[in-house]
């Protein structure tokens, strides 16, 4: 019993490493038709890693230990994350190990990593991506936290599978707060994940970059893991949101036999697959913000979640 | 074995206490050695901290009854009454823990030719400490006073050591000022808790019967006076002033340890002293706890001298260890007694962690004041690679405050926030609502912590040195690393083991509350309420990130290659890069004064576009200090002035007041 | 699942997107956007009626439904978007003061109308009582955005959207007003917007431009 869901945690830690460059190529893909330019092939994010395994390292002079660090505890924590995240089962030996706020906390410890690597070579690139990463991360994670706020007074749990198992228990027509929690918590994802309002993924202009401009000295190995790591971290970001809004699939506790474990993977990458062609549509519709607007962008997002969890209090109860 | 020990530990402890006062004494056999001083009577103060801390452990784990001792000393019919019970016991062994650490440090921070004579610094070091034990262990409202300014007048003379500068002068002063009214307010506390009975005993205390109105007014007077020396807004404007003045050792002390006692008053007097609690003294306290956070945190992070920016971040982290008390004391007049044992322990690992991380911090300024004699952000930079040892445990207290996971500041940080989910179940209609606003100010309270810190670690040690002279700065001695890594050992070993913490803590909420956080699972993770709905693993989370990234290390290497080329940084076409293109301390705290300008001050020299040397200049004041202590302090010097119409200057003009005075007594008499 | 749960279920979820429009009013800066966001408001408010309707039974509430359809989805949209194209302030937009100072503002407000609504909704006996602080919330909003705003046309949108919140406080506290109180109400609204549409015109004419700032000049020093 025991021996067989360490099997699935393995199972399923593997499976996110493997998917997230899939996810992320498949949102470029879905981004390129709509926007009538001829897609990169779905493979292409695996390519691109392994051309940058294959590559020396270029190093500046100045780096310290920390720098080098950085990438491998980033892919560390978006591993450990992805592991923690009940994406296909919720009968997880480590699922116990964090609950939501947690998580929370994990993803803080990434970004905070990142920005201090980006401060140690001392360019004015790297520094200025810093203060912007962590001006989007404050803004960001108060209203992340109130999404998971609002997830507790609904089931009673801020933990990720007792809130799946919870919601098979409910199963009631949606509380109006989900709304908001849900609008809340797409607009935080795309922020927190340098997705289009917020910053452009693929990009290296200046003045508006935000997650690239951190990344600039990284090259080779260290820069394939920090990507690596990216793509996880949205694929991570997505599993999340699945687990709050969307838990149809997802094999519970005690249902998680073989056939429940292949539909909560064929429901998975269905959520996958809707969800990538929804941000490419949402980053497709809309505008880069200027970085000055972006606190207000958040600060809605904040107000939005907050907002949920009032007319809970109010109308729900 | 353990009980046959235990009985003597509040001899122990004061045999302790004894000894720390003989150590300060001790140094004027030979004053003006700081050999002498530093490297001998130091290190034995450490190991008294030690032992103190050990002897606290001790008395909490064995899990008895309050000992009580009647010192035959002080004033003829005041005895001085001392006991050791769990509250004071849980507050001892923070106290041990973190001053074995700043003691050690202490050790080896004090050089020769530095401002006060080195025997006059430890007589203040250790006074300073054994009058914190004692406010610890008082039992009487007068021991309890004596104390309490021992503690403010020793740290006082601390805080002014350098005092042929202006600005320390002036620092102490207003700290002087503020630690006095607060007293006043302490003892007027005192003087209503006593209830009639004119008995200034603790037990007394306990027993008086008060009116609402009566117990509201000593809990309000214990808030001004515990919340002066805490640092509480807005109390708080002698803390960003007095601590950074401080020599490091001093100042980590301070914040880490003497903003404690403080707590420890307003949990002896809220939750022991008086036997009547309100809802609306938590609803104020929660109120009060939230701004300082918010406020310290905003004000951190725009602060562009590094002890300034620790000072802040004390007011944050009071506010949040007020926050809890007062979400535990809603709590418990709700009858929530499991929630309130939840808060009550938030607030009190909190103030453990803190303890830990504010002295790490406070003293890793210290190594780097010693060596690049730089306090400015704008003066530093780099310093990882020229201080290796301060700069890598320095990281581990910037990771802690910031309150990552999973170091010892996430774990108070997620028992907060889970105990704040439970507030929507309370039953004041109004504040469940407005609770939700105060978790979201909590989670942006937690969120710019972390920004503030990154400010800090980015801003002193990663980066390009800023200043030529930046590239003799030499690593800390070996003694002040030692007292750093045990302080950082401390954070990594709360943050891994959390359990320790809460097991140091349950006794305490045990009797305050008389309900403990159920420990509802093993050595593996921790689940205050139930494990279905929230647990926490620091340990797991710890091997996890540790072995992954070991795997992913390993796998790398293995299936590709370890090839480096050390090249420069990228310079984008532009070769004339210089360390000054950095961002500034100003800089990173740009987006801050934009978004939250309303709570500044703000007065900037900008230069025009003609200037050959153009500088660049922003002043940053508190609001509350024009709004509130410039007409308090106009008011008062209105009044001497007034006063001041009795100094005729004629001899027989004072005479005659002294006549009529006497002649005032006489008729009261009759 | 019964079905009059359900439908409570369903008419909560209309009433929590009624707040997100106003929510969504009060932080949008486009002439366009915010008549789209009116018409989209009438809308829910539409179903709402509806549903209502159909729970309680009364033939009535699908008359004021249907003129809900009529006036707010329809013509009033069109009316705007026809005035704003004659006024060629289609691409008008403003300059807001802070909005996430507004939008706490805006929080504020609605914990302070549920507090209101308590006691009245604890008295009413109808499916849709508990949505009446959302209802009053909807009115205050709409208050709140007239205040923010300094182009005409967003003051009138204000004021219809104030409207539609008084509409969903009347249905949700007694299944609706008696008929013609309403009609009465749906012709003010509609000679209302005409003859604020004339104003425009006029104060065009008059300063070059909507912007009610400059209505400040006419007052005596």
């Amino acid at each position: 019993m025991r021996a067989i869901s360490f099997v699935r945690q393995f199972v399923e830690a593997a499976l996110a490493i493997a998917i997230a460059p899939l996810f992320t190529g498949w949102i470029a893909q879905c981004r390129a038709w709509l926007q009538n330019r001829s897609a990169p092939p779905l493979l292409q994010p695996y390519r691109m890693l392994r051309k940058l395994f294959l590559k020396d390292v270029a190093l500046a002079t100045g780096a310290s230990a920390l720098f080098r660090a950085t990438p491998y505890v980033l892919f560390g924590t978006m591993v450990l994350a992805a592991a923690i995240i009940p994406s296909i089962v919720t009968d997880l030996p480590l699922a116990r190990v964090a609950d939501s706020i947690a998580l929370v906390g994990l993803f803080a410890t990434a970004r905070v990593f990142l920005s201090l690597a980006a401060m140690d070579i001392g360019t004015a690139f790297g520094t200025l991506g810093a203060r912007r990463e962590m001006m989007i991360g404050f803004l960001a994670e108060p209203a992340l936290l109130m999404v998971l706020f609002n997830a507790f007074l609904l089931y009673g749990s801020t933990s990720l599978p007792s809130l799946v198992d919870g919601y098979r228990a409910h199963l009631s027509v949606i509380d109006p707060s989900v709304i908001f929690a849900a609008l809340a918590f797409v607009m935080v994802a795309l922020a927190e994940n340098a997705r289009i309002p917020i910053d452009n993924p693929s990009t290296h202009l200046e003045l508006t970059m935000i997650h690239e401009a951190m990344l600039l000295e990284y090259s080779a190995r260290h820069l394939a893991l920090v990507e690596w790591a990216s793509s996880l971290k949205l694929f991570n970001y997505a599993c999340i949101g699945f687990a709050l809004f969307l838990p149809w699939g997802i094999a519970t506790h005690g249902a998680d036999g073989a056939g429940a474990l292949l539909i909560a993977i064929a429901a998975l990458i269905g959520k996958l697959t809707i969800a990538g062609a929804a941000l490419a549509l949402i980053e497709s519709l809309s505008a880069k913000l200027r970085i000055f607007r972006a606190p207000e962008y958040l600060a809605m997002a904040f107000l939005l979640a907050v907002l949920g969890l009032l007319v809970h209090l109010l109308v729900g109860a | 074995m353990a009980n046959t020990l235990a009985v003597h530990d509040l001899r122990f402890m004061l045999f302790l206490v004894a000894a720390w006062m003989m150590l300060g004494f001790a140094g004027f056999l030979r004053p003006h050695s700081t050999r002498f001083v530093a490297r001998l009577l130091f290190p034995t103060g450490s190991l008294l901290c030690l032992g103190i801390a050990l002897l606290a452990g001790l008395f909490l784990a064995s899990g008895q009854a309050a000992q009580v001792v009647v010192l035959p000393l002080g004033l003829p019919d005041l005895p001085f009454h001392i006991r050791l019970d769990v509250l004071s016991g849980f507050f001892l062994l923070l106290l041990g823990v973190a001053g074995t650490g700043i003691s050690t440090f202490a050790a080896g921070y004090f050089r020769s030719g530095e401002g006060t004579a080195p025997a006059l610094l430890g007589l203040g070091y250790h006074l300073f400490l054994a009058s914190m034990a004692m406010v610890i262990l008082a039992d009487d409202a007068y021991l309890f006073m004596v104390a309490w300014e021992t503690m403010a007048l020793s740290s006082y003379f601390l805080v002014t050591s350098r005092h042929r500068i202006p600005e320390i002068r002036r620092a102490g002063f207003l700290y002087l000022i503020m630690a006095h009214v607060g007293a006043v307010c302490i003892l007027l506390s005192f003087g209503v808790l006593q209830g009639g009975s004119w008995q200034f005993t603790f037990d007394a205390m306990r027993a008086a019967h008060f009116t609402p109105f009566w117990a509201t007014t000593a809990f309000l007077l214990a808030l001004l006076g515990f919340g002066a020396k805490a640092g509480l807004v807005p109390m708080h404007v002698w803390l960003p002033e007095a601590h950074p003045a401080a020599p490091s050792p001093v100042s980590a002390m301070m914040s880490g340890l003497m903003l404690k006692t403080a707590i420890y008053g307003m949990l002896r007097i809220s939750f022991d002293l008086l036997s009547v609690r309100f809802w609306q003294w938590g609803a104020l306290l929660l109120a009060l706890g939230l701004f300082s956070a918010l406020f310290g945190a905003i004000f951190a992070a725009v602060q562009t001298d590094m002890k300034r920016l620790l000072a802040y971040s004390s007011i944050e982290n009071v506010g949040l260890i007020f926050t809890a008390i007062g979400l535990s004391i809603l709590f418990e007049t709700s009858n929530m007694h499991l929630f309130a044992a939840l808060a009550l322990t938030a607030a009190l690992v909190h103030s453990l962690n803190h303890a830990l991380f504010k002295s790490l911090l406070f003293l890793t300024t210290g190594s780097v004041l010693h060596a690049t004699k730089q306090r400015s952000l704008g003066k530093l930079g780099g310093l990882i690679r020229r201080m290796p040892w301060v700069a890598s445990l320095a990281l581990i207290g910037t990771l802690s405050i910031a309150g990552l996971p999973p170091l010892n500041g996430f774990v108070s940080e997620w028992l907060l926030l889970q105990s704040f989910l439970f507030t929507p179940q309370l039953p004041h209609a109004f504040l469940n609502m407005l609770i939700p606003l105060g978790a979201a100010a909590l989670a942006l309270t937690f969120a710019l912590a972390a920004y503030v810190m990154v400010k800090f670690y980015g801003v002193i040690f990663l980066g390009q040195p800023r200043e030529a002279s930046l590239v003799n700065a030499h690593d800390a001695n070996w003694l002040e690393r030692l007292g750093l890594i045990w302080l950082a050992v401390g954070c990594v070993t709360i943050g891994a083991f959390p359990q320790l913490a809460l097991l140091a803590v349950a006794p305490v909420t045990g009797k305050l509350i008389g309900q403990t956080v159920r420990l509802s699972s093993t050595v593996w993770w921790i689940a205050p309420i139930a494990r279905e709905q929230a647990s926490y693993s620091g340990l797991i989370l710890l091997a996890g990130i540790l072995s992954v990234v070991a795997i992913t290390f390993i796998c790398v290497r293995l299936l590709a290659h370890g090839r480096i080329r050390r090249t420069d940084a990228w310079d984008c076409g532009y070769p004339w890069q210089t360390s000054r293109m950095q961002d500034t301390a100003e800089g990173f705290g740009q987006p801050i004064r934009h978004m939250f300008g309303t709570f500044f001050r703000m007065d900037r020299n900008l230069p025009s576009p003609s200037d050959t040397a153009p500088r660049y200049r922003v002043y940053i004041e508190d609001r509350l200090w024009r709004a509130i202590y410039l007409p308090i302090a106009r008011g008062v010097q209105k009044l001497a002035d007034w006063i001041g119409i009795l100094q005729g200057g004629r001899l027989s003009i004072y005479l005659l007041y002294s006549f009529l005075t006497l002649l005032a007594l006489l008729v009261f008499v009759l | 699942m019964h079905a009059s749960e359900l439908i409570t279920e369903i008419l909560r979820v209309l009433a929590a997107g009624l707040l997100l429009i106003s929510f969504a009013m009060l932080s949008g800066r486009r002439t366009q956007q915010l008549i789209t966001l009116f018409a989209w408001q009438g809308a829910l408010l539409f179903v709402s009626t509806c549903l209502v309707a159909y729970s309680s039974g009364l033939t009535e509430m699908y008359y004021s439904a249907a003129l809900t359809l009529l006036l707010k989805v329809i013509a009033l949209p069109w009316i705007l978007h026809r005035l704003i194209k004659r006024l060629g302030a289609q691409s008008d937009s403003e300059q807001l003061v802070n909005v996430p100072m507004t939008m706490l503002a805006g929080l504020v407000l609605v914990i302070f109308a549920f507090g209101l609504a308590q006691p009245i909704s604890s008295m009413a006996t109808t499916i849709t009582r508990h949505t009446l602080g959302i209802a009053l919330a909807v009115i205050l909003l709409a208050f709140l955005m007239m205040i923010t705003r300094r182009k005409a046309v967003t003051q009138v949108i204000g004021f219809l959207a104030m409207e539609n919140g008084l509409f969903l406080a009347a249905t949700s506290a007694t299944y609706g007003m008696p008929m013609v109180i309403e009609l009465g109400i749906a012709l003010d609204v509609l000679v209302g917007v005409f003859i604020l549409g004339i104003f425009f015109f006029q104060i065009r004419e008059q300063f070059d431009s909507l912007d009610l700032h400059n209505l400040e000049s006419l007052k005596e020093d």
